[in-house]
């Protein structure tokens, strides 16, 4: 794969100093400093590296079994009366996307002779993720969750702990993936030297958001070429994510973001509804800021404290977006929808009914929105199913039409 | 010489002591009062941060505190509202601590013409970056008068510890270990970054800051420099204090 390309110049991809239009840069503060510039100094010449992308390769195709197959959906697309692929991301080792990212850092640290790794999760699943590369690599790997995202997530939890990591509850504020993440930013300050922090979304200070969209680009680049040949044509005509802080969206967009043919769909957890309180729909929300060191679209008071956002799921329950996303909204070169706990729920229902495919609740969301695309029948239409729904099964099975609560 | 903090480091050279208390802690009012009790204590520096939400380069106590504070109903509005006359009643230099969010939607300008207009001698955004700084709020620093202080940390190299000297004002703020606020790493293993931090004969005074608590740690870490800042100890002296002026006259007293 081509994860290197040299893409400065482009309206779409980061500039120089780490900006997204007017959105990314590093606002850290000056004890992250070496880390930060150390990796800013790096990342490109490592990823450049002929070993570096051979070692990647190997193990996203022989470790995680990619590529992941792009798989078309015959009953939701008669259902939605359009040709709907999924791109299969579930399928992954470890079930979600998120190990795409964690395999191109791990091979980043050990090259920057880091022998320690911290990571942030919300709904575990890049937690497992990071857990499983610093087995696989023998590292030491300490996870930050939110206590409210460790009861939510137990089965996660004890998979992140079998396969050897600390993890390490986030008590402060709302207790979810914005309280990790800054305990996992105070961790790295505390060990400068000997740690890196995988962070598992796009988001972040530069160059977090460029390195984890070009390792998650391989979910687009094999679209393309699956798309190709099922159908004759490498350009589907939308494609659709869901968006917390937007690593899977960054990786399913990447190779399209300079066709303007292509409808680029990001969904947002919309909550209870957008203005009901409870919402983690950034865009609608959301007012320039900083947050974990990122200028972005940022849910805030009118003083500039950062807003507790509320998802049912706890992949999207993050106030911030990562800047290629804020960018993008901001151009309108992507359209942003968002749908609520309820609707995410129901897509979840529908999908596993009509294709025998339990989605993650983070996926649901870009289900979720399907009809309200306007679609017409020769459309082709790409979901990112980012990962699979056996984490959310409490949730579920408690939400199902007619349960009243018993046992199942 | 019109700044406060320059008039100070002008007469005194070695030991100043510059306490931070968070603004409307331990509750909202009594800002003005842990200001002025610091002042009657011989404290030469007030520090009050502006609490925020997230306060990433700071450890529990002060983010509790932080917490504590907005709950309280604190914000910038609120607090330059308290600020108003406060320089009837302070004369020690004073500056504001804080992260760049609420004072970017403030806005910088308003932010610079505020303090300004209320006596604000000095702040300290540890996430600004410098180069921003430099490119695009220099200008407006210095027409209101607002000295900003920069960090330096263990792992500064030489060429940036410099860089950070030029474009700091009043004095660097040398963070003792490579950690958050609070937390106890120990001083006394920080004597040769101090010292190697001394033999740079930087143009700014320095004071060290981060893991000073008590008398004992504030002279070890102003052998080689020109003073300290203390923190999450004297938040720690508040958080239970039954009288705020005994509490604060027995902290200091326990560190000069």
């Amino acid at each position: 794969m081509k994860i290197a390309e040299n893409t400065f110049g482009s309206k779409y991809h980061v500039d120089e100093k780490g900006f997204y239009g007017r959105f990314g840069g590093a606002y850290i503060p000056e004890m992250l400093y070496p880390n930060v510039e150390e990796l800013q100094r790096n990342y490109l010449a490592i990823l450049r590296e002929p070993g570096f992308q051979e070692e990647f390769d190997q193990l996203l195709r022989d470790y995680v079994g990619r590529p992941s197959p792009l798989y078309f959906a015959k009953r939701l697309s008669e259902k939605y009366n359009a040709k709907i692929y999924l791109k299969r991301e579930d399928l992954n080792h470890t079930g979600a996307h998120k190990v795409n990212n964690t395999i191109g850092q791990i091979l980043l640290a050990k090259r920057l002779g880091k022998t320690r790794i911290i990571a942030e999760t919300g709904a575990g699943q890049h937690g497992v993720a990071t857990a499983t590369v610093c087995a696989l690599m023998g590292l030491e790997c300490v996870v930050y969750m939110g206590s409210i995202d460790i009861k939510r997530q137990a089965p996660n939890v004890a998979r992140m702990k079998m396969l050897g990591a600390t993890v390490v509850p986030a008590t402060s504020g709302s207790q979810t993936l914005k309280d990790a993440c800054n305990e996992a930013i105070r961790d790295w300050i505390n060990n400068p030297v000997n740690t890196h922090y995988i962070l598992g979304t796009a988001a972040g200070p530069h160059p977090y958001p460029d390195m984890v969209t070009r390792f998650q680009s391989v979910i687009s680049e094999e679209i393309r070429k699956q798309l190709l040949e099922k159908t004759g044509r490498e350009n589907p005509d939308y494609v659709v994510a869901c968006i917390g802080g937007g690593s899977n969206a960054a990786g399913a967009y990447y190779h399209f973001l300079n066709e303007p043919a292509v409808k680029l769909v990001a969904v947002e957890a919309g909550g209870k509804g957008v203005h009901s309180g409870h919402s983690a729909a950034t865009t609608q929300l959301g007012k320039l800021g900083i947050i974990h060191a990122s200028k972005t679209l940022l849910m805030q008071t009118e003083d500039g404290q950062i807003t507790e956002p509320y998802s049912i799921s706890a992949g999207l329950d993050y106030p911030g977006i990562g800047p290629l996303h804020a960018h993008l909204y901001e151009t309108g070169r992507a359209t942003f929808l968002n749908a609520t706990d309820d609707e995410a729920l129901q897509a979840a229902y529908e999908l596993t009914r009509l294709e025998g495919i339990i989605p993650a609740l983070e996926s649901s969301h870009a289900l979720a929105k399907l009809g309200q695309l306007a679609l017409k029948p020769d459309d082709v239409v790409v979901v990112c199913l980012s990962g699979r729904g056996d984490k959310d099964m409490e949730t579920y099975i408690r939400n199902l039409p007619g349960n009243t609560g018993g046992n199942v | 010489m019109s700044n406060r903090i320059d008039q100070l480091f002008a007469g005194k050279r070695k030991g100043v002591l510059n306490i931070y208390c968070t603004a409307g802690f331990p509750e909202l009012n009594d800002t003005l009062p842990v200001m002025k009790a610091l002042q009657q204590n011989g404290v030469d520096i007030i520090e009050l941060g502006m609490p925020f939400s997230d306060p990433l380069a700071d450890g529990p106590v002060i983010q509790d505190s932080s917490t504590r504070a907005i709950s309280n109903g604190m914000s910038l509005k609120v607090l330059f509202e308290q600020l108003k006359d406060f320089r009837e009643k302070i004369h020690v230099p004073v500056l504001l601590m804080g992260y760049l969010n609420p004072v970017l939607l403030y806005g910088i300008e308003n932010f610079c013409k505020k303090c300004a207009e209320v006596g604000v001698d000095g702040a300290i955004l540890p996430d600004l970056p410098m180069d921003e700084y430099e490119s695009e709020y220099r200008p407006v620093f210095e027409k209101y008068g607002l000295h900003l202080v920069f960090l330096v940390t263990p792992e500064t190299s030489e060429e940036r510890i410099r860089k950070i000297d030029s474009v700091s004002k009043g004095f660097i703020y040398a963070v003792s270990s490579s950690s958050t606020t609070g937390t106890d790493k120990n001083m006394g293993n920080q004597q040769a970054y101090f010292e190697r931090l001394e033999a740079l004969q930087l143009k700014n005074p320095v004071l060290i800051g981060f893991g000073i608590k008590d008398k004992a740690t504030f002279d070890a870490a102003t052998v080689h420099s020109n003073g300290g800042v203390i923190g999450t100890a004297f938040i720690r002296a508040l958080e239970h204090a039954t009288n705020l002026d005994s509490a604060i006259q027995q902290f200091v007293a326990g560190v000069k």
